[in-house]
């Protein structure tokens, strides 16, 4: 592997910058020319705008001469799922209803990234408003695996994820409603971080299940993964569900090397029904290494595992239909210009019918219809307690262990069109990642290693507001493996 | 949720103000149904004397002060608007 820029992590590009041998203007380029010469087979990107990063950049190197950098991430890319809101640039959620849409204000997490002198890099593929599991859903076109590029990168931050791995940007934001962040990431081979609820501000992400998303960190190794944490975390006025409780500095917790006893379970419901085990095989290998560790391991019971998939589909879907209700055609979105001075009624059908892709429509129907009148007790109010079954499941179990391991996703990265025909299938393939959404708890995904050249993740799920607790037991296995430093060949 | 449930697709495509080709709606009615048969699964599960969870966090009434904001401009709130006019969005008609 060579020694150029591109290849090189967040955190030693930022020492780079500190030592003054390299400036922003030089990291932009590098990463300018890397999209050049990978993204036509990688896809990774909606869009980006080379001048626009170039100018953030060279503001950034005018910053250090100054000596008034603004910290670790100051001149530093940040690529960006195409689902955050950025004042004066586009943001379509790989959706033709919003082909054209240029964002009046930042989101949170913006505002934070250019307090902190990011560059902000880009507009990355999706599932069609992040609904999907391997961005073939994406209204703009589909992104492929680096690691194999008949294959799906996952989703629906497939772009995030696809763009990481294959050294387009250091590090970049995904959302994850169900597994978004997590899954992409395993099937890259790269790291991903859900959040605690509440703890980064949704303000500025399009909706998609407003009690489920997240905003999280995508990066080659977990100390850019915190580095992003840290930088995007908080308690936000604009966001209601944000929680006001203290942010470690992730970065420094995650490289905490001292002794601690940690205790590990392992969910037998998501073992012992686990179809094909040597799909997953790395991760019982990443087990045994953390029981050579001095881990101990307890076999626990999540019960009501069975029922998250459901309980998913439905919150999701119904949120879903009550968020998308906003793309009417009427304020903010393309509107189907022949229908245009017929009934209003006509033009939000017809403007839906053309803005919106299949997977969109099916959600959003079957997210009406099951908030529909006569049908909400049964379908939306039983999902909801069934959430709660599901969480009090997780926090029994965390009364007597530190942490959760499990595989990321069931098999690695399937082979495009796989799930084309079957959206149950396709559901169903998200049964590991989904629970911590609905009980609201932090998950990681860690490379842990690869079936027939392709990447596997281990998934650490930890406590409400202890991502620290999982990067940290997440950085011992990294310390000992060479993992982050392997790249897709492209 | 009584087993042989199965979705009036005409119905909820048009709560969903989505128009469907006849094509779209054959193929999302199994597609729907197949799912909605999965979803029964929750029966399964008793229920009766658990709270619903709409958020996984305590959070109730978040108020702020009442003071005013500056919101966007108007033609910073406009310029995504497929049609307007004097710093209004142009519509249908919706009244005779």
């Amino acid at each position: 592997m060579g020694d150029e820029l591109h290849f090189k992590s967040a955190g030693e590009l930022s020492d780079l910058l500190s030592s003054g041998s390299v400036s922003s203007v030089e990291i932009v380029k590098a990463f300018i020319n890397r999209v050049e010469a990978v993204d036509n087979s990688v896809k990774a990107f909606n869009s980006y705008d080379a001048e626009d990063a170039l100018a953030q950049a060279k503001v950034s190197d005018e910053r250090r001469v100054k000596g008034e950098t603004l910290g670790e991430l100051d001149g530093i890319p940040v690529g960006l799922k195409d689902n955050l809101a950025v004042k004066d640039q586009p943001l379509t959620c790989s959706s033709k209803i919003l082909e054209s849409f240029i964002s009046p204000y930042d989101g949170t997490c913006i505002q934070k990234l250019k307090a902190k002198g990011a560059v902000l890099w880009g507009r990355l593929n999706m599932d069609e408003f992040a609904m999907g599991s391997s961005t073939e859903n994406s209204g703009t076109h589909t992104t492929s695996n680096p690691w194999d590029l008949e294959r799906i990168p996952g989703g629906s931050s497939g772009g995030s994820a696809a763009a990481v791995a294959a050294c387009e940007a250091p590090v970049a934001l995904g959302s994850d409603t169900g597994g978004s962040i997590r899954q992409p990431a395993s099937h890259c081979g790269v790291v991903g971080l859900k959040p605690t609820y509440g703890r980064v501000s949704r303000f500025g992400l399009a909706a998609f299940a407003s009690s489920l998303d997240q905003i999280g960190p995508i990066a080659r190794n977990i100390d850019d993964a915190a580095l992003l944490l840290n930088a995007i975390s908080g308690y936000d006025s604009h966001d209601s569900t944000s929680i006001d409780i203290a942010v470690p500095n992730f970065r420094k917790a995650a490289a905490d090397v001292s002794d601690r006893k940690w205790t590990i379970g392992l969910p037998k419901e998501y073992f012992e029904e686990s179809s094909d085990p040597a799909a997953i095989m790395p991760v019982f290998d990443a087990i045994e290494f953390y029981k050579s560790q001095g881990f101990e391991f307890k076999n626990i019971s999540l019960p009501r595992t069975e029922y998250a998939v459901a309980s998913y589909y439905i919150i999701a879907t119904a949120e879903a239909s009550s968020n998308l209700a906003r793309y009417d055609g009427i304020r903010y979105t393309s509107r189907a210009e022949d229908f245009d001075g017929k009934d209003s009624i006509d033009v939000y059908r017809q403007s839906r019918a053309l803005g919106f892709g299949e997977e969109v429509k099916r959600r959003v129907i079957l997210g009406t219809y099951v908030l529909s009148s006569g049908y909400y007790d049964a379908y939306y109010l039983k999902a909801q307690k069934c959430r709660t079954l599901i969480r009090s499941d997780f926090e029994n179990a965390f009364e007597s262990v530190d942490a959760i391991m499990t595989p990321t996703s069931p098999t690695p990265a399937t082979l495009k069109g796989v799930h084309a025909e079957d959206p149950l299938a396709m559901y169903l393939s998200d049964i590991y990642t989904i629970s911590a959404n609905l009980a609201g708890i932090p998950g990681l995904s860690l490379p842990c290693g690869y079936v027939e050249g392709l990447p596997v993740g281990l998934q650490i799920l930890g406590k409400p507001f202890k991502e620290e607790e999982i990067f940290r037991v997440g950085r011992i296995f990294e310390k000992a493996h060479a993992f982050k430093d392997e790249y897709p060949e492209l | 949720m009584s087993e042989e449930r199965s979705i009036d697709i005409e119905k909820v495509a048009d709560l969903a103000r989505i128009a469907l080709t006849n094509d779209e709606k054959s193929k999302l009615s199994g597609q729907l149904n197949s799912i909605l048969e999965y979803i029964n699964k929750l029966n399964e599960l008793d229920t009766d004397d658990v709270e619903p969870m709409a958020h996984p966090h305590s959070v109730f009434n978040v108020w702020r002060e009442d003071k005013a904001e500056t919101g966007l401009p108007i033609q910073e709130a406009l310029k995504n608007a497929p049609k307007q006019r004097q710093n209004m969005i142009v519509v249908p008609k919706v009244v005779e």
